[in-house]
């Protein structure tokens, strides 16, 4: 009896404080890395996918709000910010090819772009999605910062705009390349470049890990979009209230 | 590697800076990632020897960061499942709306690209 006491005590006391989640975290991730990597890297195994879900049950079943979580994990949310200026870097390294597909680039970029908004506003149509919830989905294929900030300006709920932005990220990582081999899409600055333009910095990490110049295209497709949806939803959305 | 991350987190607070300024919709790092990418072109002038060792440092820490991308997705992913109840009756809508919409645009725009440059190789 003593001795569960004590364990009590030791749990209560450790999981007020950052350490515990931090190390549940990144013990989580590598779980799904190794699971991933034993899977031959099959992209319905994903690791962010994997991780997630065991951090969720973990926080669950031990009736943990995810603020407290957030609290210890909050560090390495704070290197997603030096992780995209990072992106910098395999960019220049690839500046010339990026140069010489300057037309393929630019053409696909509002191409699909455009697909991304529009298909959007389609299918909340078709399945009759209230407006609020319509008008936090729009700018999801945009990375989160930028999708929350457009929400805002539209009338979207930010916090809701965040949920299906990451959501969208995994689902294009882990159904993406499926599309991508359906086609038989041997290009791997075309595969890259439409994994960061729909699905982001979850895109890109999935491509990056499988090969480099995917990599390249991804990040260059996700900050471009990125700019791109922010100019084209205010726009659509200002045409569509005119209609 | 100290260097590199002080020349990264630089990077980032010019960008925030900036953005704040300008009051911009677009994130700091994603300006701090155009600077940091202008400087590198422009500097490409100056081969001393100073400017090329910090050079090779920043790109060996990035890629050691950005190695580890996807595990920074994991807190915010967290968040999303704490928060799912949020779409309430929507949830599953919604995820078939991201689901076939996002697959469809990663396969229209990928194909797009390969068959352009296709063509333009061809020439």
């Amino acid at each position: 009896m003593i001795q569960k006491d004590k364990l009590y005590s030791i749990w209560v006391y450790l999981q007020a404080e950052p350490l515990f989640w931090l190390t549940l975290t990144i013990g989580s991730y590598l779980i799904g890395d190794y699971l991933y990597k034993k899977s031959k890297l099959f992209p319905l195994v994903n690791p962010v996918a994997i991780s997630i879900l065991i951090i969720s049950l973990v926080l669950i079943n031990l009736d943990i709000s995810y603020e407290r979580y957030f609290d210890g994990a909050k560090f390495i949310h704070f290197m997603l910010g030096p992780a995209t200026v990072a992106l910098a870097i395999p960019i220049y390294k690839q500046f010339k090819v990026i140069q010489k597909e300057a037309l393929s680039i630019s053409v696909s970029l509002v191409v699909g772009s455009l697909f991304a908004i529009i298909s959007t506003f389609a299918f909340c149509e078709i399945f009759k999605i209230d407006d609020q919830v319509l008008f936090s989905m729009l700018p999801r294929s945009a990375t989160a910062p930028i999708a929350m900030g457009i929400s805002d300006l539209i009338g979207g709920i930010p916090s809701l705009t965040a949920i299906i932005t990451i959501i969208t990220g995994i689902m294009g990582a882990s159904f993406g390349t499926f599309a991508l081999d359906f086609l038989k899409l041997k290009d791997m600055s075309a595969r890259g470049f439409g994994l960061g333009l729909a699905s982001h910095g979850i895109g890109t990490a999935r491509a990056m890990s499988r090969n480099e110049t995917a990599g390249v295209f991804a990040a260059l497709a996700l900050g471009l979009n990125g700019i791109a949806t922010a100019i084209l939803v205010p726009l659509l959305f200002k045409l569509l209230n005119i209609f | 590697m100290l260097r590199a991350i002080f020349v990264i987190f630089f990077f980032q607070l010019l960008g925030e800076a900036l953005k704040k300024f300008f009051e911009m919709l677009i994130p700091g790092p994603v300006i701090g990632l155009i600077l940091l990418l202008i400087t590198l072109i422009f500097l490409k002038r100056f081969k001393t020897r100073a400017i090329n060792n910090l050079k090779s440092d920043v790109l060996n820490t990035s890629n050691y960061i950005l190695s580890y991308l996807s595990l920074l997705f994991v807190p915010i992913g967290v968040g999303v499942v704490m928060h799912l109840s949020y779409l309430e009756n929507n949830l599953f809508k919604v995820l078939i709306i991201v689901f076939i919409s996002t697959v469809l645009t990663i396969g229209l725009t990928a194909f797009l690209m390969e068959k352009i440059n296709k063509r333009i190789n061809k020439k």
